[in-house]
């Protein structure tokens, strides 16, 4: 009695401030990094090189413009685009090979070393091909960060499903689940921890490889605007566009990711 | 090894000459069965007992259809249409509720589902329907096993140690549970167990599985009449009939 009533109102007090706590130590950390910017700015401009290294000031004004221009959605729309296209496809061709390869051994034995030709065929050299083979179309830039990406989600995935529990693939056949049913509530579930996984991955590395994608040979796109950006040497575009990219990939982050994760984990302990 | 649906008086015939597990690293391959020949009864319960590691539990998962590699057949008869395995250990799906993982046994508007509430009931889980398996205790997992597979109404029932670890009062009731649904459902039941009071409890007839490479050595009717099974010392002395002292 005395303990839950001692116990019960600090455990009230201290939530909120394990809140604050959490949200203070990186606003002040982005805050030294902001300041940092601003002092190397100031010194960039007091030896005449102003342009090389524009001030946060500059650069939230030059995203203030673009944004009224309508210029900064147009272009972040259309890389967010790709992600969403080629994505997808990253996550279910490379689900469905990992699949195959964790669970068929003689498959597992051939494509072993396929896989590991194209993990380590670099971005770039798929990139240069698919525009090559296909043209400078939205078809070959899709596919270009599909092809890019496929292999880390299959090696990945392969892990989960050379781990399936053979006692609930036993369960499944006595109640009779079938091919869907055991697939759904069985198989599925367990290679859930390797999706997330995955997907956390794939994610930073897809919007990454959309840009250059878009630098090599899209005409509109966040990568397009770089190249812009490098070839009028104008950094403050340069910074705009990144920063802006950077905030879009932390709310998916955030909105998205986070509360599938804690949506897939709920069973847990 | 063979599975056909036989013709004779037997819900199950067992004849195993050789089962054997394959070499592993330095040990040679391990002779597990040898010449097991076991006919069961329609409606009959059936306990098989013996020391641990003696077998019993790859015996069941011949039976079960899990294990093919085997000389030797089982023969099912034609009233086993449906069978059901409760597990050694519970083999729940940790991502689903209680409840679906019972639901989910069945498939979708099967009117055995409305036989779930009041087993539920009866093994008091209630209050944990709507739980995640990891966030109940181990007996209560059982328990959840046992309701998913004695609502499947099954005609062959093979269960391996399901009451194992269990407090005596749980599994008291949960033996009541099984007992009246063997009664009600006409089904043939397979236990596995190395408790022998509890084979005599349960069973009609209790059989020894033994020896180098397990074999039966003992096969016994239970002479026990309902009432006899819930007297302590009317079980104590059929164990020592049956079991002899050893």
């Amino acid at each position: 009695m005395t303990l839950s009533s001692t116990v019960a109102p600090e455990r009230g007090a201290a939530l909120p401030r394990a809140t604050l706590v959490r949200i203070a130590w990186p606003l002040l950390s982005l805050g030294a990094l902001v300041l940092l910017w601003e002092v190397a700015a100031l010194l960039a401009a007091y030896s005449g090189k102003a342009r090389t290294l524009p001030g946060p000031g500059d650069v939230v004004a030059t995203m203030a413009r673009e944004w009224g221009s309508g210029q900064l959605q147009a272009h972040v729309g259309a890389t967010l685009g790709r992600v969403a296209l080629s994505f997808p496809i990253a996550m279910l061709v490379g689900a469905a090979i990992g699949i195959a390869l964790g669970r068929i051994r003689s498959a597992d034995r051939f494509f072993d070393s396929w896989l590991i030709f194209f993990l380590n065929l670099p971005a770039l050299v798929i990139i240069i091909l698919c525009y090559v083979w296909l043209g400078l179309t939205e078809t070959a830039a899709i596919m270009a960060v599909a092809v890019n990406k496929i292999p880390n989600v299959a090696v990945t995935v392969r892990e989960g499903a050379r781990s399936l529990s053979r006692d609930l693939a036993e369960m499944a056949a006595m109640y009779e689940f079938g091919f869907w049913k055991t697939l759904r509530h069985v198989t599925l579930p367990q290679l859930a921890p390797f999706f997330m996984g995955a997907a956390r991955s794939g994610l930073s590395l897809v919007w990454k490889i959309v840009l250059v994608v878009e630098l090599l040979g899209r005409s509109n796109g966040v990568g397009y605007q770089l190249n812009v950006g490098f070839q009028l040497f104008d950094v403050a575009m340069i910074l705009a566009y990144a920063i802006a990219f950077i905030v879009v990939v932390q709310l998916i982050e955030l909105l998205i990711l986070q509360p599938l994760e804690a949506r897939v984990n709920r069973w847990r302990r | 090894m063979e599975t056909v649906s036989g013709t004779r008086a037997e819900a199950v015939a067992i004849r195993i000459r050789r089962k054997e597990f394959p070499a592993l690293g330095q040990r040679g391959a391990n002779l597990v069965l040898s010449d097991v020949d076991i006919s069961i009864a329609p409606r009959s319960f059936v306990v098989i007992t013996g020391p641990s590691g003696c077998g019993k539990s790859t015996l069941l998962n011949i039976v079960a259809g899990l294990d093919r590699e085997f000389e030797g057949s089982i023969v099912l008869g034609p009233e086993i249409r449906r069978k059901t395995f409760i597990f050694q250990t519970p083999r729940l799906l940790p991502w689903r509720t209680v409840a679906e993982n019972i639901a989910l046994s069945l498939p979708e508007g099967d009117p055995r589902h409305a036989l779930i509430p009041d087993l539920i009931a009866r093994v008091g889980l209630e209050e944990a329907v709507d739980a995640y398996p990891e966030r109940i205790s181990l007996g209560m997992q059982r328990r959840v096993a046992l309701v998913r597979g004695f609502v499947q109404e099954p005609d062959l029932l093979l269960m391996d140690e399901p009451f194992v670890s269990l407090d005596d009062p749980t599994a008291q009731g949960l033996r009541r549970v099984l007992i009246g649904l063997w009664h009600r459902h006409r089904t043939t039941v397979l236990f596995v167990t190395h408790d022998r009071a509890e084979a005599v409890m349960l069973g009609t007839r209790v059989l020894r599985l033994g020896g180098g490479s397990a074999t039966v050595i003992g096969d016994a009717e239970v002479r026990l009449s309902a009432d006899q099974r819930l007297d302590a010392d009317a079980v104590r002395a059929e164990v020592a009939r049956i079991f002899g002292d050893t």
